[in-house]
């Protein structure tokens, strides 16, 4: 077996056995990019000089110190590119960014660091994480390892596809209206957006506010268990994280899931989805009966406002997230006779059309004499959408859905009707709206050889139980098992 | 016609924290520029505000100061506009849900006492600065500008009054009071000037009798008492003037041009931003603890006008002195630690507002760096009363302390300006002058009795000031009348 291959799980334990050093790994690791890169293009930095020399140092703390080293200790991760980390580049995957270096790190690879993991790269995204499949990078689109022609999802895609093709252990993603959970479905990966608050946003490039959130992309279930003890938890450089305690996820994993109820909620099974999406579900869903837990027709009846919603209040915080980008502090500056005129070239010229699609929605909708008719308005359904939820998990534990309507799509398929790529997300988006938990795990294939994902959805900060079943459905299935053939 | 003036007043008031409102850089004014900044006051991207809990009670503070209702839950909201000075592209400030409303402040307008009313107290950050330097030769030769984002973050309150103001003389008194008040509570430092409080003055006219306010122009920036009181009138007179000539107002930003003594219009109505404020995601609302509230409340200091209540009451001081003296906590400090030491109230009150305030006024001092202490002027009061010195040589005496900072004593025995109050002594010199000025004796015993001043004189002038004077009075006039009982 190639170390590339390893999940977190794994490549601890033959580190802790010392059968490998941290070199071997990471060298392993930069092996296979090398290998698969320029086929998938997952990375916007390599950081390899970095990582080689990190990887050294951290062997050498290692050698001599027989107690159990930390959980990430040695472990090459990759970070999404709107996560800032210090000295390195963190371009968003924006022209606006391309030269913009962080003094400061985030909270999430702060955290990271301190366990000693080991940084391989910056991975690819949608613009600002605007997009479903990113296409939207300003720099290249990313390809999904199982197919080539198609896109790995996103706007997580970089992150998604470098799990998928083992260009990573594991990695971190942020995940807005479904960024996570929708490419992780794609590229047949584990990925898993926390409940809103669980995890700190500080030094997560702001796309939209009160929907963002970091969380984890891994090849299994244990594996994002396993990040999730290490990134979790209040932060006080991040208001919004939530002064609460943070259990240990992977307590539970392995427990039975018998008399755990689910809700399938009918509004998700409509027109659209894809055959073949659908009957994995339904076999998943199966599956799990067959696991002890029992199924509930649930409604959530506001799901059909969720992507009208989502776009007025993602756009409305984002038109004012993005304004800082203005050419005056750092980042790309295009000239201009006077300030106006250096403001609009900065913008026209920083920006893709997706990005300034946005700010001016967002524009439109915070302005005087639309603000309640659209603001206001969307922030209610949103409510209302929180209720939905509400009320369903008094009746059930956890919701199951599709992840997506659809499989990994073909570059290009969609990517002149904003529209139809919008819909894509139309599964994750609620998640979002709501604050919940949400993990997607893969639960078959098409006949194209297509992974398809399974979204489970828990109450507030009920991760524990959400990662319970996640877990409980992958040790009874084989599907994470699969590799793609790049 | 007859027209009335309607003011209301947004003050914005940099509170004295010791750090800016969302992050932990220094506030404070006149450090070299961008010195006193960090990754989130220059708005860089993915990093997060945190609140100043010190901001927060310094607004409430100031709400129970001024008679608010402090609300138990309050938002953030953002207020988006472009601007150099203004990293992130949006002001981080309130909109819908304040920190207080409903508030009063009493100022007296020709002896009345008139409430003010206070719409709302909320709280933001403030902005950096462009600095324009286009007189700086650069290679290149363009013009540049130059950002200094040391204030930007540093915390504001915006204290905004209802449209009770009827003129500017009440415009002025508002400000002053308002000023008084947060100085007591030392939550700013008041200091117009360096702009630490500035404000901006919505005015319009309308005729005696109408209900209806009329069009409202806004003055922005309006940084010391006298501009407030110029801009104000200059305003109110250009309002009146059109509309006597059957013109009409227009609602406009405008400008106070201290060259030129004039307001001018800086954007109309059509042109004014549409700030698209809404709910600041970044920041969790603010549930204000009413057991905290009640702490605050109680940590409150006297206010300016309990004191001047008091001052009369206690002191039995005129209105006059009290309003005075507790214009400025410090001043008002300085007054009771004097009468503390033994000083009687009505002497030390006139002794501060004669003697002292010009003292420090010519030097440009504040009370805070006196360097005659209240004890110095508390003993020197005693050694008048006992007779030691005669109140004319009290003021040179005064003076010496405040400038060598020597007690009384010393300089008057240094000096050797101990009052003479030998009745013999002083009887010679008396006699002296009597008989050396034979025409002036005879014209005073004929009923010129006001001679008795140039006598005085005489004798003062012989003793160097040193004569006690009541004694002085008292031997001239006997003499002059009978030179030989």
């Amino acid at each position: 077996m190639e170390l590339y291959s390893l999940t977190i799980t794994e490549c601890r334990d033959l580190l802790d056995r010392k059968e490998i050093s941290v070199q071997d790994v990471v060298r392993s690791i930069y092996g296979r990019i090398r290998a698969v890169e320029d086929k998938v293009k997952a990375f916007v930095t390599l950081t390899e000089d970095m990582a080689m020399q990190l990887s050294g140092e951290i062997q050498q703390q290692t050698e001599p110190n027989k107690l159990k080293a930390q959980l990430l200790h040695g472990i090459p991760l990759a970070i999404k590119d709107n996560i800032c980390t210090k000295g390195t580049l963190t371009t968003c995957s924006s022209k606006m960014l391309s030269n913009f270096i962080p003094p400061y790190e985030s909270t999430v690879t702060s955290r990271l660091t301190e366990q000693g993991y080991v940084l391989i790269g910056k991975t690819n995204m949608d613009e600002f994480a605007m997009g479903s499949s990113t296409e939207n990078s300003g720099f290249y689109v990313t390809r999904n390892p199982w197919d080539l022609e198609r896109i790995p999802g996103g706007s997580s895609g970089g992150s998604a596809a470098a799990v998928a093709a083992d260009e990573c252990i594991a990695a971190l993603g942020s995940d807005t209206g479904g960024s996570i959970r929708q490419p992780a479905a794609f590229c047949g990966v584990v990925g898993l957006k926390p409940t809103y608050g669980r995890v700190s946003r500080y030094g997560l490039v702001a796309f939209a506010s009160s929907l963002d959130q970091i969380g984890t992309l891994t090849k299994t279930v244990k594996d994002s268990a396993q990040l999730m003890n290490v990134i979790s938890g209040h932060d006080p450089l991040d208001s919004t994280s939530a002064p609460l305690p943070v259990p240990d996820y992977t307590a539970a994993l392995g427990q039975d899931i018998k008399g755990i109820t689910f809700g399938v909620p009918k509004e998700y099974f409509i027109e659209g989805i894809e055959k073949e999406v659908e009957a994995s579900v339904r076999d998943a869903i199966r599956k799990l009966e067959n696991l002890g837990a029992i199924p509930v027709e649930i409604s959530l009846p506001h799901t059909g406002y969720a992507i009208a919603t989502y776009y007025i209040l993602a756009t409305s915080e984002a038109s004012s997230n993005l304004a800082r980008y203005d050419g005056v502090k750092y980042g790309f500056r295009a000239g201009g006779k006077d300030l106006m005129d250096m403001y609009m070239n900065t913008r026209a010229q920083g920006f893709g059309a997706e990005i300034k699609r946005r700010i001016m929605l967002g524009t439109y909708a915070l302005s005087s004499g639309y603000y309640e008719a659209y603001y206001k308005k969307a922030q209610q359904v949103r409510t209302l959408i929180k209720q939905d939820f509400e009320k369903a998990f008094q009746k059930v534990d956890i919701i199951v859905t599709p992840t997506s309507p659809t499989v990994a799509f073909k570059v290009g398929e969609k990517s002149a009707d904003p529209l139809q790529m919008y819909l894509s997300d139309i599964f994750t988006i609620s998640v979002n709206l709501a604050g919940v938990p949400g993990i997607s795990i893969p639960c078959g294939f098409t006949t194209e050889h297509l992974p398809v994902g399974l979204q489970l959805i828990g109450r507030l900060f009920e991760e524990e139980l959400l990662l319970k079943v996640a877990y409980a459905y992958e040790q009874a299935t084989a599907w994470h098992k699969r590799r793609p053939n790049v | 016609m007859k027209y009335e003036t309607v003011i209301g007043l947004e003050v914005h008031a940099q509170m004295l924290t010791d750090t800016k409102i969302f992050c932990r850089c220094p506030a404070k004014f006149g450090s070299e520029p961008n010195t006193q900044t960090c990754p989130i006051c220059i708005g860089m991207p993915g990093v997060l505000p945190v609140l100043n809990k010190k901001a927060l009670e310094y607004t409430i503070k100031t709400g129970l100061a001024i008679n608010c209702k402090i609300s138990p839950y309050s938002r953030f909201a953002r207020k988006n506009y472009f601007y150099p000075d203004l990293p992130k592209g949006y002001q981080i400030s309130q909109y819908e849900l304040p920190v207080c409303e409903q508030g009063h402040i009493e100022i007296v307008i020709d002896d009345n006492v008139k409430k003010i009313g206070i719409t709302r107290i909320h709280m933001e950050e403030d902005a950096g600065k462009n600095i324009h330097e286009s007189a700086l030769p650069k290679a290149g030769g363009g013009n540049y500008s130059f950002v200094d984002l040391n204030r930007a973050g540093v915390p504001l309150m915006e204290i905004v009054s209802e449209p009770d103001i009827r003129s500017s003389g009440e415009a002025v008194e508002y400000m002053k009071k308002l000023r008084a008040i947060l100085r007591y509570l030392g939550v700013c430092d008041g200091n117009m000037e360096q702009g630490s409080l500035r404000c901006d003055a919505n005015v319009s006219v309308r005729p005696a009798e109408q209900k209806e306010l009329g069009v409202k122009t806004e003055i922005k920036n309006l940084n010391s008492f006298k501009f407030v009181e110029k801009a104000l009138e200059y305003e109110i007179e250009r309002q009146k003037r059109i509309l006597k000539e059957g013109g009409k107002i227009i609602q406009e930003t405008r400008l106070w041009n201290t060259e030129r003594g004039i307001t001018e219009s800086m954007r109309t109505k059509e042109e004014a931003h549409d700030y698209r404020y809404f709910p600041e995601p970044d920041l969790v609302p603010i549930m204000v603890d009413q057991q905290w509230v009640g702490e605050i409340a109680k940590s409150l200091p006297e206010l300016p006008d309990a004191k001047r209540e008091r001052f009369v009451a206690e002191y039995g001081l005129p209105e006059y002195d009290a309003d005075l003296l507790t214009s400025e906590k410090s001043l008002a400090d300085w007054f009771e630690e004097a009468v503390r030491f033994g000083g009687q109230p009505k002497s030390v009150s006139n002794w501060i507002m004669v003697e002292l305030i010009r003292l420090l006024k010519e030097e440009n001092r504040v009370i805070e760096d006196c360097p005659l202490k209240p004890k110095q002027l508390a003993d020197m009061l005693r050694l008048i009363d006992k007779g030691t010195i005669s109140g004319k040589i009290a003021k040179t005496v005064f003076e010496e302390i405040y400038k060598t900072g020597k007690d009384a004593e010393t300089i008057v025995k240094e000096k050797g300006l101990v009052q003479i109050s030998d009745a013999g002594e002083i009887e010679k010199i008396v006699d002296d002058v009597i008989a050396r000025n034979p025409k002036e004796a005879a014209r005073y015993k004929a009923g010129e009795e006001k001679l008795i001043g140039f006598f005085v004189g005489h004798v003062m002038k012989l003793t160097k000031g040193k004569a006690n004077p009541q004694m002085v009075n008292e031997l001239l006039k006997k003499k002059l009348i009978d030179p030989h009982p």
